[in-house]
């Protein structure tokens, strides 16, 4: 098949802090103490973040509504920044349709249409992309403080 | 057109190219290292990268080709051209890099689990994989047939050749080096040439671009007929021409009209305008939401979104591209602009795709510096033909080696890529007389109308079923497939009926995600038990890990 199935998810594997071996394996000589201390160990930090995470992973209604969540802020806020591009650029066509007089306006020399379109339409989509990889980035962020946010 | 320098210097880009390719070459081991490139390539590479990929021979040659021809209203090309990189990054990015999959058959699998889906995606993978490579060989023979004279089938046939040795022997991983450097190249030599052209624009007190009587000629020039056409002349004469005639202008005389081509000055320096040309405003949308939507279901920009470790890092090069193709885009303009006043004879042979390769001497003469602009713009359009003819075939070749030959294996590879790269030469060789912008723009309407609503419900969208998904791509994709094909063979059509094939998406779009939306709606019962998880897997940040 494809070499998709590298890519698989494998909870529990990955993305879990080494725990730290503690000082208190320097007591008496007990068989494979670190092993013990260990397990004891994570389940005295078994946080709110690791069971939010487990509910995310085996799709509980908590996990679940957390999903919806954030699809439907970064879907908003994609069809928000669209909507402005829509406007923006989409508009120019039926503004010059209707207005012929916009397009008869020159700036520097040149008609207004082709500096828009030819020059400025450029930066304009730059600057849309830009502010969606900072305020998509932003939503992830909240994404994970709310999921990794220790109990009180 | 007795330049030197210019065989050279496309035989360096070649050279240069197959070199890249084979040092790459030394690095590529795997089978993981021939079709994703073991996912180990850094942003700002993938980002050039993939505009190198991009800026076909429709960017580099076609765009200033129909500014020259139609004026201000077909800027909407290179704006959508750029667009679609928006698009892309607003809702694919970064969900379709965490879904893990490399090719759109994939996605469809990964997301529904249907096989038949994933056969029909294949299908129209490779559809418009071909009908977007069949234009870029023909660019390259009419080019190379320009510029030094040598027949037709040299420069298709050179050009199929060299990339499916290249892509056979060095796979994707030579292919990112490639593309990066020919992303570099291409820039370069559109924007040296440009700083002189307008240099000598300033040099030659500024000559009016539209003066109100049409363009004039503005040294004696001598065109030779090839087909019979109707010159309307500005004062009114129309004279008939046939085949092997020479038609002689002194410096000074105004352009005769062609049918087809805008002379009017005010027709082509201001857009279309409401009531008296309803069907131009559609078209300007048709072309505005077929290359807005379309990029992200060409085959060959998907496949690149596989090489960012994560899906952060696929939105941040999706960011970069779309500033290396915005930054490349203000360039043609000049040249469809400046074409007006040095080659205006373009206008009435209608081979305007020559105005790039073409202005460099027209404009600076035929000492040293022109020639060796000219020479620096040919090597560009050959890394334009070289470039996205070879990201065409990786991911044509990618489908057909995991999807038609069943198999994942190095040599299962060798060989789609073969058969992916012959097809289209032998189209190219005995198709004739397709026009390649126009190709270009059929090939994102199809793509727009096929994979935009399945990729993009797919992933905003937990109501989307199988059946849902198929009916959308059958219907809509194959809408477009059929407006492309009356297009391309049928009677020539006038009125609306021409508008609505000839630019099919306003229509065909809608349609499609219609479509895929009612059925899924009726077949609720199919939607995937396992929809929660893959939207958890397509959304999750990837720092969580889940």
């Amino acid at each position: 098949m494809s070499a998709t199935d590298d890519r698989a998810p494998t909870p529990g594997t990955e993305g879990r802090p080494e725990a730290p071996v503690p000082s208190a394996a320097n007591g008496r000589s007990v068989p494979q103490p670190r092993t013990r201390i260990v397990l004891a160990d994570v389940s005295g930090r078994e946080d709110r973040g690791d069971r939010t995470r487990a509910e995310l992973a085996q799709q509980t209604r908590v996990g679940e509504a957390l999903v919806r969540g954030l699809v439907r802020a970064q879907l908003a806020l994609a069809l928000r920044l669209s909507l402005v591009v829509v406007i923006g650029l989409g508009g120019l066509p039926w503004l010059f349709a209707i207005a012929p007089s916009v397009s008869r306006v020159t700036v520097l020399g040149v008609k207004l249409p082709w500096l828009l379109l030819g020059v400025a339409s450029f930066p304009f989509l730059i600057g849309v992309g830009w502010a969606y990889v900072r305020l998509a980035e932003r939503n992830e962020q909240d994404f994970t403080d709310l999921v990794q946010r220790p109990e009180h | 057109m007795e330049n030197g320098l210019v065989v050279p210097a496309i035989v360096a880009v070649t050279l240069l190219t197959v070199g890249i390719g084979f040092y790459g070459l030394r690095l590529a081991r795997t089978t993981s290292d021939f079709l994703v490139a073991s996912r180990a390539i850094s942003p700002t590479w993938n980002a050039a990268a993939i505009g190198g990929e991009y800026l076909s021979a429709a960017s580099f040659l076609g765009v200033a080709g129909l500014i020259l021809k139609y004026g201000v209203d077909v800027l909407w090309y290179p704006v959508g051209f750029a667009a679609g990189y928006l698009a892309l990054l607003l809702f694919v990015a970064a969900p379709l890099r965490r879904s893990g999959a490399f090719t759109l058959p994939d996605f469809c699998e990964l997301r529904l689990g249907s096989r038949r889906l994933r056969i029909l995606a294949t299908a129209f993978v490779i559809f418009i994989g071909w009908l977007y490579l069949v234009p870029q060989l023909q660019g390259a023979g009419l080019t190379l047939a320009t510029i030094t004279g040598s027949a037709y089938p040299v420069g298709a046939v050179l050009v199929a050749v060299v990339v499916t040795a290249n892509v056979a022997l060095g796979g994707m991983r030579a292919i990112t080096f490639v593309q990066a450097f020919q992303y570099w190249l291409k820039l370069t030599a559109l924007a040296v040439p440009a700083i002189f052209l307008a240099l000598q624009w300033q040099a030659d007190a500024r000559p009016a671009v539209a003066p109100p009587d049409g363009p004039l000629f503005r040294t004696a020039t001598s065109v030779v007929v090839e087909h019979p056409a109707n010159l309307t002349f500005p004062d009114g004469e129309i004279r008939a021409v046939r085949p092997g005639e020479t038609i002689s202008f002194d410096a000074g005389d105004p352009v005769p009209e062609v049918a087809g081509v805008t002379i009017d000055a005010a027709d082509w320096l201001l857009p279309s305008t409401a009531g008296a040309d309803d069907r131009g405003l559609f078209a300007t949308y048709s072309l505005i939401l077929a290359t807005f939507l379309g990029t992200m279901g060409l085959p060959h920009v998907l496949v690149r979104f596989y090489t960012n470790p994560d899906g952060a890092a696929a939105r941040r090069t999706t960011l970069v591209v779309l500033a290396l193709v915005g930054l490349f885009y203000l360039l043609p303009t000049i040249y469809g602009v400046l074409g007006r006043i040095y080659t205006p004879q373009l206008l009435v042979t209608g081979q305007t795709d020559a105005v790039v390769v073409l202005l460099p001497e027209a404009a600076l003469g035929h000492g040293a510096t022109g020639r060796l602009l000219a020479a620096l713009v040919a090597a560009g359009a050959f890394a334009a033909f070289l470039s996205t003819s070879s990201g065409l075939l990786t991911s044509v070749a990618g489908v057909i080696s995991t999807d038609v030959l069943g198999r994942g294996s190095v040599r299962g590879f060798r060989l789609a890529t073969v058969i992916a790269g012959t097809v289209p030469a032998i189209l190219a060789l005995n198709v004739s007389g397709l026009d390649v912008s126009q190709v270009v723009g059929l090939a994102f309407a199809v793509a727009a109308s096929s994979f935009c609503p399945l990729l993009v419900l797919g992933i905003w969208w937990r109501g989307l079923t199988d059946l849902g998904a198929a009916a959308g791509v059958l219907v809509g994709g194959g809408a477009a497939i059929a407006a492309v094909l009356v297009t391309v063979v049928g009677p020539p059509l006038s009125g609306w009926p021409a508008t609505l094939v000839a630019q099919p998406a306003a229509w065909t779009v809608p349609l499609a995600f219609t479509v895929t939306v009612v059925v899924s709606a009726a077949t609720r019962r199919r939607v995937p038990a396992d929809v929660g998880a893959t939207m958890l897997r397509l959304h999750a940040p990837d720092t969580l890990r889940l």
